[in-house]
């Protein structure tokens, strides 16, 4: 049986995280950001996985439930600042958001 | 041993009061910061009684007594130590200083009776004793410089006063900066003492000095570079030719001022220096020569200028420096106790005139104008006899103490080891214009008809605290000098006895040296200065002792200022309308000495005023405000626009934000990668 060599998995996880950065710095829908961000970790979580299948260890594997768990986390927070974000801006564009300056 | 292990109590009892007065006493009654202020002055001179009394006990092997009180400075190899000693000079000295400077207080009180400031100026008054008295007791150099330094700043801040007069503040200034001059060549004299006994303390360096071969004329070499640099320190603090500038302007101080820090104490420091240094000196014959010749041209020259003043505080100014010259003169032909001696007298005397010129002020209301005066001798009798009793002690007459300490320096300076005959004469000339100078001044003041209104001016003596002080002064110009009586018949100098072991690797005069009993260290001093020594101490036939005594009261000096005492009366007494007559037949001469050889407007148009517009053009504007300004400004200026231009990359826009983070990942990464390659 021919096994995939890792360096297939790495380029894939790469080309998903590097859409994840383009669309994260690209769009302006908040929304749309925030599922780019979800892209590049689990872009990541990727090549975790790979590697830990590579190398036989369990410790990428480990690591990428805590992404995972992370990523839940981090979801839940940042669905809520999206919901507030909507409830006071009445709309979804990042632009709009600028108040975090000097 | 119980004061002697203490001499800090000496110190600390007028800075105390110094302390008391400046911190406190503000709003206290003038009684009470009079209590104050003489009381620690008084209590200090109890303190040096009893520090003589029990310094007297002491066996010879511990004089000088040395005490070290705690480690000052340790830097490497440079240590000082707060160090404090007596010896027979500094007890000479200490005396003079705590004494004075307590009657002066006591004056003071009467004389500033009326003024503001009353706490401030005791308070500065006590704190210059603390520093006059630590300059005296110290053991090594720089203890010295503290006590040289604080009296400078003390006579600054009594000089100004009454620092809201313009031409107050300026003197005060004046004689800060002047003196400053002769400070720098001090401290670098410092340095080098320093440098070349790698001790400061005067003990250690005499010793290494003993050791080391003396200077001559045709070699000098480090020993003369240091007792220079010294001595223009003193030039400085003693108001010498040709930073004498200072001294004069200084009369814009209160009287008392003027009588105790520029006339009896402050300005004698050099002179007391150079005695203290005295085993330095010695082995510098081309310093000693050069401390002679400006002695003596001090002395010539300033007695010149006082010929013609008319400021009754400028005359006694001037005749200052000449007598300060005339202390020089002795340190310099080698007679240091001589030039002590006159130290102590003048303090005296010089003290005495002030505080009487002080006492004619205050009657007068503060007329400073001797022309303006006159006819005082019988509205202030008790001023004008202590003042007449001071005159003639200046003057040099026989039994008076002037007498005793001027002769001894012309006496030096004419035949002792380091005689030198055209200095003896400048001082022997210079003596003649003192005594007529000081009686232009007593006839111009209290004789001859009133050049006032009487109705304007109520002429009164002034009150007891005032006169009294006065009357001690007067009993001390005459008997003060009379510790060398025993001379005139031919025994022993017991002020030059007292002195000499402090001076006895010094070579005195022969009438010394024939008239007191030596020690074998002395002996052998006086013997390798080719002075003869008799087996026995050859004391005067009875039958001798009157000729002896005619010879000694009828020297030139007598002489010489009889003829000023004459000549004074001739003009101001005998034929009022001669000067008047005289100035206008020699008139350039006169206006030269009136504007006081025009020495100011040289110093202002040569130094001072190139200074200043060096000072303000480039140091100022350029440097200053060009340079520093520019650098500091300029730096703040550039971190502002720098911050302006950076904040906006703070936009508050969240995508930009990503895009930073972005850059900065790519940038890690970039970084890691290429340190890994450059790894493998």
């Amino acid at each position: 049986m021919s096994v995939v060599p890792i360096s297939y998995y790495l380029v894939l996880s790469a080309v998903l995280f590097g859409l994840g950065v383009v669309a994260f710095v690209f769009k302006r829908n908040i929304i749309t950001i925030f599922m780019s961000i979800e892209l590049m970790l689990n872009a990541v979580n990727l090549a975790f996985v790979a590697f830990a299948r590579a190398h036989n260890q369990l410790d990428g594997l480990v690591f990428v439930f805590f992404v995972i768990v992370v990523a839940a986390a981090e979801a839940a927070v940042g669905l809520a600042i999206v919901i507030t974000i909507a409830q006071n801006r009445r709309s979804l564009n990042v632009e709009k958001v600028d108040l975090l300056k000097f | 041993m119980p004061l002697l292990d203490h001499l800090w109590i000496i110190l600390a009892l007028p800075l105390a009061g110094a302390a008391i007065n400046g911190l406190l006493g503000k709003n206290w009654p003038k009684s009470a910061v009079n209590s104050v202020a003489i009381g620690s002055v008084s209590l200090a001179f109890l303190a040096v009684v009893e520090t003589v009394r029990e310094f007297l006990q002491l066996p010879a092997s511990q004089v000088p007594w040395v005490k070290s009180y705690f480690p000052w400075i340790s830097a490497g190899a440079f240590k000082v130590n707060f160090s404090l000693q007596v010896d027979q000079l500094t007890i000479v000295m200490l005396l003079t200083v705590s004494f004075v400077g307590m009657l002066i207080h006591i004056y003071s009180t009467g004389y500033m009776a009326h003024e503001g400031g009353y706490y401030r100026f005791f308070s500065y008054l006590n704190l210059f004793m603390f520093f006059m008295l630590t300059l005296v007791l110290a053991a090594n150099i720089v203890v010295m410089f503290v006590g040289w330094e604080g009296v400078g700043l003390c006579s600054y801040l009594l000089i100004g006063f009454w620092f809201l007069k313009q031409s107050a503040a300026n003197a005060g200034k004046k004689a800060f900066i002047v003196t400053r001059i002769g400070d720098f060549g001090f401290t670098v004299g410092i340095l080098l003492l320093f440098w070349t006994f790698h001790s400061v303390d005067f003990g250690t360096i005499f010793t290494q000095a003993a050791g080391m071969p003396s200077d001559t004329m045709a070699q000098a070499g480090v020993l003369t570079t240091i007792c220079l640099l010294l001595f223009t320190g003193a030039i400085g603090k003693s108001a010498q030719l040709p930073l004498y500038v200072w001294l004069p302007d200084a009369m814009e101080g209160p009287t008392p001022v003027s009588a105790l820090i520029h006339a009896a104490t402050m300005v004698t420091a050099g002179v007391y220096m150079v005695a203290r240094m005295h085993p330095l000196f010695s082995r510098a014959p081309v310093a000693m020569l050069v401390v002679a010749i400006v002695g003596a041209l001090t002395a010539f020259y300033s007695a010149t200028i006082g010929l013609v003043q008319t400021d009754i505080k400028k005359v006694l100014a001037y005749s200052t420096v000449s007598q300060l010259g005339y202390m020089f003169l002795a340190c310099g032909v080698g007679a240091y106790a001589a030039g002590i001696f006159h130290l102590m007298t003048h303090a005296f005397f010089k003290g005495l005139l002030f505080l009487c010129a002080g006492s004619a002020i205050h009657a007068m209301g503060g007329e400073q104008d001797m022309r303006k005066m006159g006819g005082l001798r019988k509205a202030i009798p008790v001023t004008f006899w202590a003042m007449f009793i001071a005159t003639f002690a200046i003057s040099g007459v026989p039994g008076f103490a002037g007498f005793f300490s001027k002769d001894e320096i012309l006496e030096a300076a004419q035949s002792g080891p380091h005689a030198n005959l055209p200095l003896w004469l400048l001082g022997l000339v210079a003596a003649g214009l003192t005594s007529f100078y000081m009686f232009r001044l007593i006839f111009l003041t209290f004789f001859g008809e009133q050049h006032f209104d009487e109705h304007k001016v109520h002429v009164h003596e002034s009150p007891r605290n005032m006169t009294i002080p006065l009357m001690i002064l007067a009993f001390l110009s005459i008997f003060g000098g009379w510790f060398a009586a025993p001379k005139l018949v031919g025994g022993t100098d017991y002020f030059a006895a007292f002195l000499l072991p402090v001076f006895e690797d010094v070579p005195v005069t022969q009438t010394i040296i024939d008239r007191t009993p030596l020690t074998e260290q002395m002996k052998n001093a006086a013997i390798q200065a080719g002075l003869k020594i008799d087996p026995e101490p050859r004391p005067v036939a009875p039958e001798n002792a009157a000729m002896e005594f005619v010879h000694a009261v009828t020297g030139p000096p007598v002489i010489v200022g009889l003829i000023g005492i004459l000549v004074a009366w001739w003009f101001y007494i005998r034929r009022p309308e001669l000067p008047e007559k005289l100035a206008r037949s020699m008139h350039g001469l006169y206006t030269l000495l009136l504007n006081k050889y025009y020495v100011d407007e040289i110093y202002a148009a040569t130094i001072v005023r190139p200074l200043l517009w060096i000072s303000t053009n480039v140091l100022w504007h350029t440097v200053d405000e060009g340079l520093i300004d520019g650098t500091v400004n300029g730096s703040a200026r550039l971190a502002r626009e720098a911050g302006g231009k950076l904040r906006e990359l703070q936009s508050g826009n969240a995508r930009s934000y990503a895009s930073w983070v972005v850059v900065g990942a790519v940038g890690v990464t970039a970084l890691l990668l290429g340190i890994w390659m450059k790894v493998h």
